[in-house]
Formats: structure tokens, sequence, C-alpha cells
């Protein structure tokens, strides 16, 4: 693959050996993927250095040092020695983490584990990396320019970055994300080039897609229809918006891999349907009808039987401003019977909290936590048998991971369920 | 013996038994780091685990922590023998490289229609070869 000087200088040495190793680790990226150069960046979104207990202790026991420059050395730049980390450059900000610091306990999470996640941000505080924790940058501060390079992880941050932003990532992994930090370079492949940025396969909507919900489901069955592909979706898809979207590419992201996806008239790069195949002919063309929708539906609560909900889990992916209005009036003057968790950013937190809406869903009885979310923390309130949610993301993952029942349905099925405890939605 | 050739994208040699499956894989949330078990729900393995496998596979869906799922596996000594798929995606790519197992891609004949879990498979990540003897029926 072709190397620029500064790229052969980092690999020579040049800039310290963490860089160079965090270079050899690109490169050895790069060959696998069949890349031919390296694009620069200067927006990185990852995970970097962060480490459970088990890695710390894994790496205390294997290689006596289980701390911050240890495990970014070992774990994330792949490395055979614990190395000196500089300060990263450009725009680097570190995505979800553990733990509400605040309501760890709630969380299920130690002492032990809320300490170390202390440290840690201590530590990427030093290292230059904003601290941002959350799945959804883009609502938090960091909110790319069409066509600007950047290194990202986490699917639903990736597909919405391509997708609504017009800005180019692939998803990105830890390890890759924390070389990039180092170099500020990441393999010229994927998403970076015009050429597969353009849709192979196209969904003809002829169903009204207009709810939250209803954008859920559609990137849900997206996600299946099209897999790892972009498709290009046509008809009366409404009232497009950061919060529709967010809910379309979580989904499409975690039932299939999709990364980035255009719809005709309102996505950045499909003017047009010709222009978004490229002028050639879709390899599948696919429906999405009243009866695909159904079976979407059925699929999502195929894990749902008892109707006794004793969890409501909202904020996947971390909720906006928005969400927090909606739910706060739902809420307002009313006690909750079942346990409800809204997960966020710390960013729109701090806006929550102004406008009164904190409280408003506390004093219903209810949590608002920020960093993290039940599967990413693989946790629920204790004794949970059955979850109701409003995320087609959440009710891919959750189920499976901590053994629950699940719902899936509105915003508002689930206040209700937490008002009643029993689980009423239906297809609207 | 069958022998398909490819582009080798992790280097060594390792074999053992196949594990196959014509469903792409999630790293995060659809497998258990600390037993190499898929756990994602209508998956056709759901239940079963790929370590000390040769794992053949279309390709990585889902979560950007494909790869840390998979380095995972590496650490608690769950990672499959080597890795024989077909889609590239950046997932795949770098959770290849941090598993450090063998893995092969872009062969000249799909895998998915050769191999049978249960096959012997020999992975050549240097060469790019992989070598299957069909298990006894």
């Amino acid at each position: 693959m072709y190397l620029a000087d500064d790229e052969k200088a980092m690999l020579d040495g040049a800039g310290g050996v963490a860089k160079q190793k965090a270079m050899e680790l690109l490169v050895r990226y790069a060959r696998a993927l069949g890349a031919e150069r390296f694009v620069d960046t200067q927006n990185i979104a990852g995970v970097p250095g962060s480490s459970t207990l088990f890695l710390q202790k894994y790496f205390e026991e294997h290689s006596g040092d289980g701390g911050f420059e240890a495990v970014f050395s070992l774990y994330d730049l792949d490395a055979a020695e614990v190395m000196a980390v500089p300060e990263v450059g450009g725009n680097c900000c570190h995505l979800q983490g553990g733990m509400d610091l605040e309501h760890w306990a709630d969380l299920g999470m130690s002492q032990e584990a809320m300490l170390h996640q202390r440290a840690d941000e201590a530590e990427l505080a030093r290292h230059g990396v904003r601290i941002m924790k959350t799945c959804t940058p883009y609502l938090a501060g960091n909110l790319p320019v069409q066509g600007e390079h950047c290194a990202w992880m986490e699917s639903s941050a990736v597909v919405y970055c391509n997708s609504v932003i017009g800005a180019r990532t692939n998803t990105e992994g830890r390890e890759s994300t924390s070389a990039a930090m180092l170099t500020g370079k990441i393999p010229d492949w994927g998403f970076h080039r015009d050429e597969y940025r353009h849709a192979t396969h196209l969904i003809e909507v002829d169903t009204h897609v207009e709810s939250v919900m209803d954008w859920g489901m559609l990137g849900y069955f997206a996600g299946y229809a099209v897999e790892e592909n972009v498709p290009v979706l046509t008809g009366a898809i409404r009232q497009a918006d950061p919060l529709r979207h967010k809910h379309f590419g979580a989904a499409a992201a975690s039932s299939g891999g999709v990364e980035m996806y255009h719809i005709v008239g309102v996505t950045p790069e499909a003017a047009n349907l010709e222009m978004v195949l490229a002028g050639r002919k879709p390899l599948v063309t696919i429906q999405y009808g009243a009866a695909e929708r159904r079976r979407v539906y059925e699929m999502l609560n195929a894990n749902g039987r008892d109707p006794n909900v004793d969890y409501v889990m909202l904020g996947c992916p971390h909720a906006s401003i928005e969400q927090f209005r909606q739910v706060a009036r739902l809420l307002n003057g009313k006690t909750i019977k079942t346990h409800l968790w809204m997960f966020t950013s710390r960013a729109v937190k701090t806006v929550a909290d102004m406008n009164g809406f904190t409280k408003m869903i506390e004093d219903a009885g209810g949590l608002v936590m920020t960093d993290t979310c039940s599967a990413i923390a693989r946790a629920v309130p204790k004794g949970t048998k059955v979850v109701a949610l409003d995320s087609a993301k959440q009710t891919h993952y959750l189920p499976a991971m901590v053994d629950v029942g699940a719902w899936f349905g509105t915003t508002e099925d689930c206040i209700h369920a937490a008002l009643t405890g029993r689980w009423t939605g239906e297809l609207p | 013996m069958i022998i398909l050739v490819g582009r080798g994208i992790v280097g060594g040699c390792a074999e053992g038994e196949a594990l196959v499956t014509r469903q792409t894989i999630s790293g995060w949330g659809g497998i258990d780091p600390m037993t190499g078990t898929i756990i994602e729900t209508r998956h056709e393995l759901r239940g079963q685990s790929f370590k000390d496998k040769v794992l053949v596979f279309p390709g990585a869906k889902g979560s950007s922590g494909w790869s840390n799922a998979f380095h995972m596996t590496r650490l608690t000594k769950s990672a499959p023998l080597a890795l024989v798929f077909n889609q590239m995606t950046t997932k795949i790519a770098l959770g290849a490289v941090v598993t450090r197992v063998p893995a092969v891609t872009e062969l000249n004949e799909d895998p998915l229609d050769i191999i049978e879990t249960g096959d012997w498979v020999k992975v050549d990540g240097d060469r790019g070869v992989v070598e299957i003897t069909k298990k006894r029926t």
C-alpha cells in the first residue's frame, strides 16, 4: 500500500513508540481490508483505554500493570509492551461507558468499578480526549460537516454520520479509533470513497411511515432486508427529523450491518434515485407494505408473552431533549408502578435538568441516567422479568443479553405500561 | 481433500473442526466473549460455541464492538482457531487482526457451499489457502 512521508516517519518511530505501534496496527488493519492508502482524520470517536474490571485485572495478572496506559498499549494498540501514551491530536471524544457515576448502585455496579471509571476519566482528560459518554455524539457536541472524514465507533452514530450528516466514516472499532487518535490516520476504504456510498438495494415503501415507532420498524426491516449493503428508500416516509433518523439508523445497524442509507428527497446524497444508484439498476428491489410492517412488529414482540411489565427502559439511542419533554409531560404529576430508567448523554441531561424534565420524571418515580444503557451495562432493576421498550435496537439486544421478556411499542405505550404495570400496546 | 484459494488477511496456520453458518454474526451482543458462545436470539447457532473451531461464516454484522468482543475471546481463550468468511467489512478486518487467528477471505469458491459443520479444515493465512477434509457420513 502507498504510505505518505508522515506515515513512514511514524512507522520509523519519529513520533515516539506509541505512535509507531498505533501506525503498525493501522497498517495491519489496512492490509487486511485491502486498502491502498490512508486518509487524514481529525474527528475520532471511540472508547480509548476504557477497561472493565476484567480487563484491568487481566493485565495486572498477565503483564503486571492494569492502568490506563497499560490497557491502551496492550489492548487498544495490541502492542507487546506498555508505553507512555502522548496527548491525542484532533477532535477526539469518548463514547458511552459502563455506568452513571451518580446512580451506579442502582445499576448493580460496585464502588470499586465506579472509582475505576472515575480514574479512567481523569486519564482521558489528561490525554486530551473529550469525555462525551454517549452513543449520540451528534446530539452532544460533536457534529461533523458534510464530507468530513471521521473515524467513529458506535454503529448507530456511524449510520447517522454517513446518512444524515453526509460526513464519511466506516464502522470503526475500539483498536482502530484509539490508533487513529494518536496518528490522525484511518484506512481510505469503504465510506471514505465516493463509489462505496451509492445504493445497491431499493426499498419501495408503500405504507405510511411517520411516527418514531414506524421509522424504527422500517429501519429494522431494512437491516434484515439488505444486511450490510446500502439501501435507498422511496415512498411516503414523512417528518424526517434527527429523532426519527436516530431510531431508523440504530435499528438498521442492529438487524443488519447498515452503515449508510439514502431516502430520496430527504438525505443529503439522495437528490434523486438515479444519482443514488449511480445510474445503475438496483441489484435487489424490496417492497415494504402493510404485511411487512406487521411482520416486523411481530418479530420485535416475539419475546413478549407476559403482559405484566416491571421495567420500562427509554433512551436507546440516548434520548434527545424532545424525548425528555415528551416523557416528562406524559408522567407529570403521576406515579409509576414499574421501574423506569431513561438514558441520555451528560450534555442532554444538563439541558433536561434546566428545563425541569428530570425532576418531573424523577418525581413520578423514574430515574434519569447518563453514560450507558441497560444493554451496555447489562443492568436491569433487580428482579426484572419483563421490560417495555420503544427502541427496536434495544429490543434486538436486551432480551439476548439479560434474559428478560420484552415488549416493543411507542413511547406512549411504554409510559402507559409504567403507570399501570400492564402492556396494552398494539400495532396502530 | 478440497482446496480453496483466496486472500489471507491474518497470517499463520491452524486446523480443526469447522463450525459453519450462513448467517452473519454480531460481535458485541451477539456472542459471549467469556465462552465464545453465540447468543443472538434468532441465530441458527444460538447456544453453540466457536471456541477451538474453524468458524466459517458470511461475515460480521451489528455493533462496532465486534473487534472488541472477538479480541476479548483471545484473552479468555475462547477464540476460534481460524476465520473463513466472504464479506469484507471493517468490523471483520479489525476483529481478525486483533484476534490474531489465521483468517482467509475472497476464496475462489463459496466456502459456505463446500464446508459443512464437522468437516476438518486447515487454514493457511500466509498463503491464503483453505484445505477441507469432508467428515465421514
